[in-house]
């Protein structure tokens, strides 16, 4: 790790290079490590460390950005010198307004010294727990064992200094035997709270469970949604509809529904930067202080997420979502939660007449974003619900289905809630599990 | 480089390596995006780094690092050796790559205009032309323009002896127009979507395309989608346009032939495929007429390249051949592997190992994955399709994870009846399993349709990686498929 009073001075040099109206460099560094596994044995073992830095120029209302990853004081000067240049060449965009002024900063312990300081063969001993134990049982295992360390530095000519450090470390696996598979993962920003011989004992006792499939009919039924399944759907709904933008644009379902019910009563939503449970960043990437911002209140819409930019264009602050320059899609939660119910997993299946269990889908993809239907997949664990109990294990299944309605139709909630870390960058979702009536499958595959 | 290439091959040898590589890349791209006829992003950046990938103990470690100054080689070929070890701990037998590879070469991207010569004022104006027309159509609330320009100075060497600098150079534009109205927002694309259409070229290729000729035209579909009439539900003949059945390509033959998934390497992330090692050279995957072949060596492709990241040269394989399967994408490892199972595979891989950047490992990726054109024009095969929906432009996309279950979305529909276009159908959708859909493709356009179409953001690997493909398709026909899956 550099440390703040390092990445203080490379943005100290950037600033003091910069000759445009005003100035903004975001660094970020970042030191990971990924162990990967598959048919039982480590085949991918990764270590990278990098700096971003990023300039942004303002001049009048003209925007130029550059970025590179060489702090040498001579890259920096380029960099500087090109941003500039590239903000000389725009048009004057009016709806351009000036880089946030400083604002407190909530600083939230996110660091972990023992995620950053794991070796390879700390996380080749946490792979083998799994591998031992899928092989034991004739199975293969397929996973990572993930640590990172980050630091961000956000600052600008009008006086931002922003600074965060944090650690993230995961544990997946994909365990398989000759007919199912079954899936379970970890995510913590402590990697001591990560339990790799309890994931590998989840993922080979339902790729055990799964084993000869049988087929189902497509059709309306009750599912019951592990945590992972819903953290998908809640992921796409920030993605699709609740920052500014897509609002502005007229392509959010919230679009002209703020202070009106477009969901089920149960379902409360917000994003929350500062919240330890997920992966905290205390400010955005103009270095705006993060508020928690509740997006839907028990199913009526609240309110979306802001950026300088966008809340400028409706004469609002912003929330503290912006994402980094230059962004053509406007700001977007990435500390997402969804509030618990009342009911464990074990309570929902017991209340099931009959239904299908989901542990988890894959290669979800919006098909109609102002209407929330997605399409995707089950996958690594679907089974048959009947009289209360799991009776077979069940070939995957095609969904196409709207998040909203879904939600509408969600009658028990979790009581915990899981953190699902995002397949790219540090995001992360907090959902509970959920069981939702007349949830539609369109399709079934062969396996 | 050599003093460096050198510096780092020798440390990772004298740490215990018994196979090394290194890659040094320099990535430049430059990105203008113009929106509702402003500039809304402009941006210039360079990615410098070096990777280390060994073998030691018979295992893979790999360290990276954006420093490129002796001691950090140093630190870091050390540190690959480390974690090749450390990966030793639960290896099941030693890393087999085949036969070596040798070459010393240099590869550029030949280019008529050097994109990184052209003015950024003749770009913007190039973008703001497109705006403009786009927007004079009444009822668009949103057009989105955009260039992408991207260099990849590359240099590899291994301890086999190789040494190989190659200059990629990618060109890529694209507008997108999005029409709202009530409860609906409909959008089309040009050239492509997925924001621009690309390719391994030069400034040309934005004056081949020509999008603020095709502007208005986009724009004027994009509001006729919003009062046009949902595609419907039913099991129909359907001819899919050249992008559209390029991403179809992409999912259901591009995928399912990278050997790492087939082995399992990939199946905690991307999956697997049912195109299982017992089905090489033994298994009908489509029709008769049905020809795809993997090369990286087609021009103007956005997967064509001199070498791939393990210093194997580009190349060109059959991968389905009067609809039966009989190639896999490869890399040194897994053709290697293969060949313990058929013997009579090929003994080198045919070179689809490629990293995104100085700081993933390689793992295979597809360069253009192709289906050869048929003989029908695209007049033709409408004329002769009594009942059927002509779907055009990608617009959604799903499949599972062996690769047999889809699900796409295109942006524009129209009816066939009677040999002829009819109607415009919004939101239309199809669905199928793989060897079936294909097994019903009896008609393929010829030629004069064909064309490589650039995917620029194939996400695989874990941590995640972003590859560049391409994809060379012509309009085709397929018979019995299910539609409209969405209410």
């Amino acid at each position: 790790m550099l440390g703040r009073t390092h990445l203080q001075g490379i943005a100290e040099r950037v600033l003091a290079e910069a000759s445009a109206d005003q100035t903004e460099v975001m660094i970020a560094a970042n030191d990971s490590h990924l162990t990967r596994f598959a048919t039982n044995t480590i085949h991918q073992n990764v270590s990278e460390t990098d700096v971003s830095i990023r300039v942004r120029s303002v001049i009048g209302h003209k925007v130029g950005v550059a970025s590179g990853n060489d702090p040498s004081d001579s890259a920096l000067k380029e960099l500087v010198e090109r941003a500039e240049t590239v903000a000389r060449f725009q048009q004057e965009n009016p709806e351009i307004a000036s880089l946030p002024e400083p604002k407190p900063i909530e600083e939230v312990e996110a660091y972990v010294e023992a995620t950053a300081g794991s070796t390879p063969i700390e996380r080749a001993k946490g792979a083998k727990e799994i591998l031992d134990r899928s092989e034991k049982r004739g199975a293969e295992a397929a996973g990572a064992f993930s640590t990172e360390a980050q630091e961000m530095m956000i600052a600008n000519s009008r006086g931002v200094m922003a600074y965060h450090r944090g650690t993230v470390a995961e544990v997946m696996a994909v365990v398989m035997g000759k007919t199912g598979s079954g899936y379970a993962a970890e995510a913590s920003i402590d990697v001591r709270r990560l339990n790799p011989a309890k994931v590998g004992e989840v993922a080979v006792d339902k790729a055990v469970r799964s084993a000869d499939p049988t087929d189902i009919e497509p059709g309306e039924y009750t599912v019951i949604l592990e945590e992972e399944a819903v953290a998908d759907m809640v992921f796409f709904l920030g993605w699709l509809g609740m920052g500014a933008l897509s609002v502005q644009e007229g392509r959010s379902f919230m679009t002209g529904k703020i202070g009106q019910k477009v969901t089920g009563d149960k379902i409360t939503i917000w994003d929350d930067g500062l919240d330890p449970r997920g992966i905290p960043l205390p400010f955005d990437f103009e270095g705006v202080p993060k508020q928690k911002v509740v997006l839907i209140e028990n199913g009526i819409a609240k309110g979306v997420v802001y950026d300088t930019f966008t809340a400028n264009r409706e004469g609002k602050s912003s929330t503290g979502h912006s994402l980094p320059a230059p962004n053509t899609m406007g700001p977007i939660p990435i500390n997402l939660f969804m509030a618990p119910g009342q009911a464990t997993k074990e309570e929902m299946l017991a209340a099931t007449e009959r239904g299908i269990w989901v542990t988890r889908f894959h290669y979800t993809n919006p098909v109609h974003p102002m209407k929330t239907i997605l399409t995707g997949m089950t996958r690594d664990g679907t089974f048959l619900i009947e009289n209360g109990k799991i009776t077979r294990p069940l070939k995957n299944l095609r969904f196409t289905q709207s998040i909203l309605e879904a939600f509408e139709n969600a009658d028990m909630l979790g009581s915990e809630l899981k953190m699902v870390k995002s397949d790219w960058g540090s995001m992360a979702t907090c959902a509970p599990a959920a069981r939702i009536h007349g949830f539609t499958f369109t399709g079934t595959t062969e396996f | 480089m050599r003093e460096y290439t050198d510096r780092a091959l020798n440390v990772a040898q004298v740490a215990g390596a018994s196979y090394a590589d290194i890659r040094i890349v320099r990535r430049t791209t430059q990105e203008i995006t113009v929106k509702n006829g402003v500039v809304q992003a402009l941006s210039f950046d360079t990615n410098f780094g070096f990777g280390v990938r060994v073998i030691a103990d018979g295992a893979w470690g790999f360290a990276s690092s954006n420093r490129l100054e002796k001691e950090e080689i140093d630190r870091v070929a050390k540190l690959a050796v480390t974690i090749a070890k450390a990966s030793a701990v639960a290896k099941k037998e030693d890393v087999d790559l085949g036969p070596p590879e040798v070459h010393s070469d240099t590869y550029r991207t030949p280019v008529e205009i050097d994109p990184f010569e052209v003015s950024l004022e003749e770009k913007i104006d190039h973008l703001l032309a497109a705006d403009k027309e786009a927007r004079s159509v009444e009822g668009i609330m949103v057009a989105r323009g955009s260039m992408a320009f991207q260099r990849e100075e590359k240099t590899f060497a291994s301890t086999e002896g190789s040494y190989i600098e190659q200059d990629l150079i990618e060109t890529g534009i694209g507008l997108t127009v999005n029409a709202v109205g009530k409860g609906e927002m409909q959008q089309r694309s040009y050239p492509n979507s997925f924001g621009r259409h690309q390719g391994t070229s030069g400034y040309e290729f934005v004056e081949e395309w020509d999008v603020p000729g095709n502007a208005r035209r986009i724009a004027e579909e994009a509001v006729a989608l919003l009062s046009a009439p949902q595609c419907p539900s039913k099991v129909t003949t359907i001819i899919l346009d050249g992008p559209q059945l390029g991403l179809q390509i992409h999912e259901s033959c591009g995928h399912p032939i990278e050997l790492d998934r087939v082995f399992g390497t990939e199946a905690a992330y991307a999956g697997t495929s049912f195109l299982t090692p017992e089905k090489y050279r033994n298994f009908r995957y489509g029709s008769e007429i049905v020809n795809i072949v993997s090369d990286a060596i087609t021009p103007g492709g956005l997967g064509t390249y001199g070498y791939d990241d393990e210093g194997v040269p580009a190349q060109r394989t059959d991968i389905v051949r009067g609809g039966m399967f009989v190639g896999y994408l490869t890399s040194r490892e897994t053709a290697s592997r293969l060949r313990k199972i058929h013997p009579d595979a090929p003994e080198r891989s045919n070179g689809a190992m490629r990293a995104d950047g100085w700081n993933r490992i390689p793992i295979i990726r597809m360069n253009n994955v192709s289906l050869m054109p048929g003989e029908w024009t695209l007049d033709d095969l409408i004329a002769d399709t009594d009942d059927g929906i002509y779907m055009i432009t990608n617009k959604s996309w799903s499949i599972d994870d062996r690769r047999l279950n889809f699900q796409f979305g295109t942006e524009l529909a129209y009816e066939i009846k009677g040999g002829k276009l009819g109607r415009m159908l919004k939101n239309a959708t199809y669905t199928g399993i793989t060897p079936r859909f294909w097994a019903g493709c009896d008609a393929i356009c010829n030629e004069d349709h064909w064309h490589v179409w650039g995917t620029p953001n194939c996400g695989k690997g874990q941590p995640g990686q972003v590859a560049h493909t391409g994809h060379g398709a012509a309009p085709a026909r397929f018979r019995d498929v299910q539609v409209g899956m969405m209410k």
